[in-house]
């Protein structure tokens, strides 16, 4: 077949893999974090549903889908039903640009494990992650409730300002490497694991922390959760949303979560890597080495998500102000450290042009 | 063909800024009339940028976004401070300096 | 100029027209926020389509990501509901504004639409990429680019102090 039909049966391919990998993790992810909570609260998780309780998701998802759907009688109708599509679309846009393996070699054609290998990649990352706030701050607005409305504000307010610290703890990886696409990056970080932009190869130690703040906040994680907290405000911004409206949000949430790993461990973690050369493992390009590196990007990702889970139960509440001056006294001046640190690091040579 | 749907639509888009800074009453809508008529020029800056493949056009939509930025921020604020003063944000109401 | 290219620019121009009439007309700040930022992402459409790729990015990212996000957060601390229309402002005002808004496009179609008599060219493959643009910004833009930082210092102090309560 033609090149240009090859190019686009990939790109297919690619999307239906991803966007259902994203969509397909959520339950997944809602059993972890059930059974990682009762782990770490010394109790037992849900275990009645199937064998170690692994068929709660799919109860889970039957009880949103039979729920009743709810809109309040004030309530902006249209920007209430476009309020969820609003933050789920956003999440899953974001993940295109993120590569999940290397280039591999498929009938005679390079195809990089990427759907689409932007030149702006990050940029795109960045477009969509600032798009995602309408969705919050739609639904708080357009649900005509003090609550709602307060969540969607607080909410708004919060992504914003983490947004910079997230960009800028970006740009010093972006000076390092000399491109904004992923997938070189990712291919700059070749090498052993001390090699990863994190630790001695790029010295994004910081950097690397400051992402993994920011993007907590960023996807309204505890302990950055105020526009859900459960105690204060009902539900926050999803207070009058139910079912499946109700359930996109969610899944919003934990697809940003997935994106956010993903990022992290793209950028300053070494992606696909293996952190071993593949010299020294004796494999030569192919589909061995090749399912290795996806693997590899997938454990790293499924870490992070454990990381997610462990924090928001081990770790209390920020308080809003408390919250905010996180961002901007503190995250946003140690980003600008870092990124001069990592100016004078470029600057030296050590940066990977 | 092209540049000429781009040139003519980024002429419309700035004339309705205008009509829409002429007609709303709200201070936060003749703020985003503004809004439109900044991006209309930004978009004839990028059309001749393309037409003539220079890469200056574009630094100047860049520096325009940036200013666009900054202005929109001072004037949320000047509409923040008016609104504590007046409780509205009706122009026809902030009328003080009338004679 | 293929069918599809041409198809893509007037859908385009559609949906910024549209949005632009719903930002000046509707009465509901919060929906023409919203039109106006449908705007912003149509635009960056068009960039897009004309390879300005970075641009077309930056556009989403502080246009519609950033700045129609403020504005959106004022209406609603404002708690701003519908807008009046008309009443207060003499019919003189009315109407001789929109007819010479009117004119004013007018004549800007009028000179842009003889400005360009051919297509587009192809474009260069370094047009519209990060690098060319940054090397233009820090090349022969370095002096405005640290005025305007220092102007977004400004703005910056400049807001915090107006939207203060007490100085």
């Amino acid at each position: 077949m033609s090149d240009l039909q090859f190019q686009l049966l990939a790109a297919l391919v690619k999307v239906v893999l991803v966007v259902a990998a994203l969509v397909q993790a959520v339950p997944v992810m809602t059993w972890i974090e059930r059974r990682v909570s009762a782990l770490i609260q010394d109790r037992w998780g849900p275990n009645r549903v199937g064998p170690l309780g692994l068929l709660q998701p799919l109860a889970d998802g039957i009880k949103f889908v039979m729920k009743e759907d709810i809109m309040p009688s004030e309530a902006h109708k249209a920007l209430y039903f476009l309020a969820p599509a609003m933050a789920l679309i956003p999440a899953l846009v974001a993940f295109v640009v993120i590569p999940f393996g290397p280039v591999v070699q498929i009938s005679g054609r390079s195809v990089p494990l990427v759907v689409a290998d932007l030149d702006g990649g990050l940029l795109f990352t960045l477009a969509a992650a600032s798009m995602g706030v309408y969705g919050i701050v739609l639904a708080g607005w357009s649900s005509n409730s003090k609550f709602s409305l307060m969540g969607g504000l607080r909410s708004a307010a919060q992504m914003v300002s983490y947004e910079l610290a997230l960009s800028l703890s970006l740009m010093g990886v972006v000076l390092l490497s000399g491109t904004l696409r992923p997938m070189a990056i990712v291919e700059k970080q070749a090498g052993w694991f001390w090699e990863w932009n994190a630790f001695l190869g790029g010295l994004q130690f910081v950097g690397f922390l400051i992402f993994l703040v920011a993007g907590f906040a960023e996807t309204n994680r505890l302990p950055f959760d105020l526009p859900e907290a459960e105690a204060e405000l009902v539900a926050g911004y999803h207070t009058e949303y139910s079912s499946m409206k109700f359930a996109m949000f969610f899944m919003a949430e934990y697809v940003n979560m997935i994106t956010s790993s993903a990022l992290a461990v793209t950028l300053f973690l070494g992606g696909w890597q293996l952190g071993i050369p593949t010299e020294l493992l004796g494999l030569q390009p192919g589909w061995t080495l090749w399912t290795l590196q996806i693997l590899a990007f997938a454990g790293k990702v499924a870490f992070f998500q454990f990381v997610f889970v462990w924090v928001r139960w081990t770790l209390p509440r920020f308080r809003y102000d408390q919250l905010m001056d996180v961002g901007w006294k503190g995250l946003l001046p140690l980003a600008l450290a870092n990124l001069v640190f990592t100016a004078l690091l470029a600057m030296s040579g050590r940066g990977r042009w | 063909m092209e540049p000429r749907i781009v040139l003519a639509v980024s002429a419309v888009l700035f004339a309705l800024g205008v009509v829409g800074v002429l007609l709303r009453r709200g201070a936060i809508s003749i703020l985003m009339c503004v809004e439109l008529m900044l991006n209309a020029a930004n978009l004839v800056f990028i059309a001749y940028a393309r037409h003539y493949q220079e890469a200056e056009g574009q630094v100047y939509v860049f520096f325009v976004m940036t200013l666009a930025a900054a202005e929109a921020a001072v004037g949320l604020a000047i509409v923040l401070a008016l609104f504590r003063l007046r409780e509205t944000t009706d122009v026809d109401e902030i009328n003080l300096l009338k004679w | 100029m293929t069918a599809l290219t041409l198809a893509a620019y007037v859908v385009l121009a559609v949906l910024a027209l549209v949005s632009a009439v719903v930002v000046v007309w509707h009465r509901n700040p919060v929906v023409a926020a919203l039109a106006l930022a449908f705007n912003l992402v149509s635009i960056a459409g068009f960039y897009l389509v004309m390879d300005a790729q970075f641009l077309a990015l930056l556009q989403v990212i502080v246009y519609a990501g950033a700045i129609m996000v403020l504005i959106l957060f004022v209406i609603m601390l404002l708690n701003l509901r519908q807008e009046l229309r008309g009443r207060d402002s003499g019919l003189l005002q009315r109407v001789l504004g929109p007819l010479l808004a009117l004119t004013l496009g007018l004549l800007f179609v009028r000179v842009l639409w003889r400005s360009v008599t051919s297509g587009f060219a192809p474009p260069t493959p370094e047009f519209g990429t990060v690098a060319s643009v940054g090397r233009e910004l820090f090349g022969t833009f370095f002096y405005p680019f640290e005025a305007i930082s220092l102007l977004l210092v400004a703005a910056m102090v400049g807001a915090v102090l107006l939207a203060k309560r007490r100085l």
